[in-house]
């Protein structure tokens, strides 16, 4: 197992929002990234669902990891655990949400069920392994990725809403200028780098 | 060993989150008895909440019409939420048009029931029940059209306007796993109260056609609810023009035994389209019907005779055929029944001939 990394909790969560953000730097959730990022309202929406399912499943699978897949040795099952904790995650958050926060369940709508599969989520959990994190780097490791991936999807859609009234070259319309534009965004985000980096 | 290990600890994880999914659905989707109010205080019911709106109301025997059997894809059984319906789903969304989502009309199978609620649905629908019949009698009709014969339990009557129809469900058979309603006309008279009668034309692939036509026999029990629609005699004219195409007859028939039945002042044509001689029916039915009676008159009419047809009567699409008898609007009513593109054609031609829209009743299927 590799030593815990000897960086503040802190500065891991505001690297994984700007210089080390999912989509932007390591291209991961781009399906729906592009594709639900035509109106910013259900752009934005997916995001937080996103930021939810990523903040606790993240924290979920460390324990589980480190409690489990560890102790026994299940490291090759690793994929399969995890995805099985994501899914699971997911139907207990939308019952909960449709109990509790009913307009905030709606608001999300099918896309809450669609996190399942998106694999920025996935990749958090991943990557909270490979580096070693705590349990605290973790959880705000999760948060930061979630507000990260929110951040970017939310970026993409309002630009993309100003994009819509313009001409363009009839190849570019659609997924296409929408991959330009987040390799803009991204190159406007390696920016920061001088502030916090963790990769 | 470790193989041992590995299962028995994925399996106990998924075992141990499917008992907290199992868990959260009974604490968390756990709405307890919630009470529907039905069209201000006509009807109040307690249902379990949780349910679907749909099914909360078939329980107390009020079938609202749906086709799909509750998956959103018939958009049928529209109810309107009297207060604080909640926001369209994106399963609701294609089949509300902006207007009706405001005024609170949502799909009836998608609206779960969650907290105490007031619905309105059209009163007929109060009046709806379900009937467990019998095939009494199947008469082939044409080479596709048979007609049915569903008689109602003894002591049961069915009470409806001439021109409604009922919704027959099927029962599982062959690669159909699930029940399904279908609407069909009534074809019989309302005086008539021991039975119904039918008419299905076998359509390729279809569900419930395929199951009246290939998998039911005479003595088979059949279960169906009615009666629904708006599709009924109006007054405001004494000339009547009646337009159907294939198992569109049925509707029209009812309204015009009824009429003559009922003896009203009424003047009734009949235009009854099809391609050949093989597609037509009743003709013996309706030419006894209009020799007794002097105001009514049959129009049988086929746009591609066959060569052996030995046809004399009228030729031509039923549009050009209606044109030819029918010179102005003035007091009359036209009902229609038939395929929407045979609709849509006769609403074009009326309104040319000089129909308003309120003059035209129509039942497409």
């Amino acid at each position: 197992m590799t030593d815990v990394p000897n960086i503040s909790p802190l500065i891991i969560f505001f690297a994984s929002i700007i210089t080390s953000n999912m989509v932007l730097t390591n291209f991961l959730g781009m399906c729906s990234y592009i594709s639900v990022s035509s109106e910013y309202k259900t752009a934005s929406g997916l995001g937080q669902a996103a930021l939810i399912v990523m903040s606790i499943t993240t924290a979920l699978n460390w324990l589980i990891d480190h409690f489990l897949i560890v102790p026994l040795g299940l490291e090759y099952l690793r994929y399969v655990i995890f995805i099985i904790v994501i899914a699971a995650t997911v139907q207990l958050l939308e019952m909960f949400l449709d109990r509790y926060f009913p307009a905030l369940y709606i608001s999300l709508g099918i896309f809450l069920p669609l996190i399942t599969v998106n694999c920025a989520i996935f990749g958090v959990s991943l990557f909270m392994v490979i580096r070693g994190y705590s349990f605290i780097q973790t959880v705000l490791f999760g948060i930061g990725s979630g507000l990260g991936w929110w951040l970017a999807i939310s970026l993409l859609a309002a630009i993309r809403h100003k994009i819509a009234g313009n001409k363009l070259p009839p190849g570019l319309n659609g997924p296409a200028i929408a991959f330009i534009t987040t390799g803009i965004i991204a190159l406007a985000f390696i920016g920061f780098s001088g502030i916090v980096i963790i990769q | 060993m470790s193989i041992l290990i590995s299962v028995a600890a994925v399996s106990l994880l998924t075992v141990f989150l499917t008992i907290l999914i199992i868990l959260g659905e009974t604490v968390l989707a756990n709405y307890g008895v919630c009470t529907i109010d039905i069209n201000h205080g006509r009807k109040r019911l307690a249902a379990v909440g949780g349910t679907t709106l749909l099914s909360a109301l078939a329980d107390h025997e009020i079938f609202v019409p749906s086709a799909c059997g509750g998956k959103s894809t018939c958009g049928l059984c529209k109810i309107q939420v009297a207060d604080n319906a909640r926001p369209v789903l994106p399963t609701e969304a294609p089949y509300l048009t902006n207007a009706e989502a405001e005024t609170g009309v949502r799909l009836a199978c998608q609206y779960k029931i969650k907290s105490d609620l007031s619905v309105v649905i059209p009163e007929q629908f109060l009046a709806t029940r379900r009937y467990h019949g019998r095939i009494e009698r199947i008469t082939d009709l044409t080479y596709d059209i048979k007609e049915f014969r569903l008689a109602l339990p003894p002591g049961e009557s069915l009470e409806f306007k001439a021109g409604q129809y009922i919704q027959v469900e099927t029962k599982p058979y062959g690669n159909v796993k699930e029940s399904v309603f279908r609407a069909y006309s009534i074809a019989s008279q309302p005086a008539e109260q021991r039975y119904v009668d039918i008419i299905v034309r076998l359509v390729p692939n279809g569900i419930c056609t395929t199951y009246l036509h290939k998998y039911v026999t005479v003595g088979d029990e059949i279960s169906f609810t009615g009666p629904y629609g708006d599709f009924y005699l109006r007054d405001g004219a004494d000339q009547l023009i009646f337009i159907a195409g294939g198992s569109g007859l049925a509707p029209i028939k009812s309204l015009i035994f009824d009429i003559l039945a009922q003896q009203l002042d009424k003047n009734m044509i009949f235009f009854f389209g099809a391609v050949s001689k093989r597609d037509l029916y009743y003709v013996e039915l309706f030419n006894d019907l209009a020799e007794k009676h002097e105001n009514f008159t049959y129009i049988p009419a086929l746009s591609k005779p066959e060569p052996d047809d030995d046809w004399d009567g009228e030729l031509g699409l039923i549009t050009e055929v209606v044109a030819r008898h029918i010179h102005d609007g003035e007091n009359k009513h036209a009902y229609l029944c038939g395929s929407p593109g045979m609709i849509n054609a006769c609403i074009e031609i009326l309104s040319q001939i000089g129909f308003s829209s309120d003059q035209i009743f129509y039942d497409k299927f």
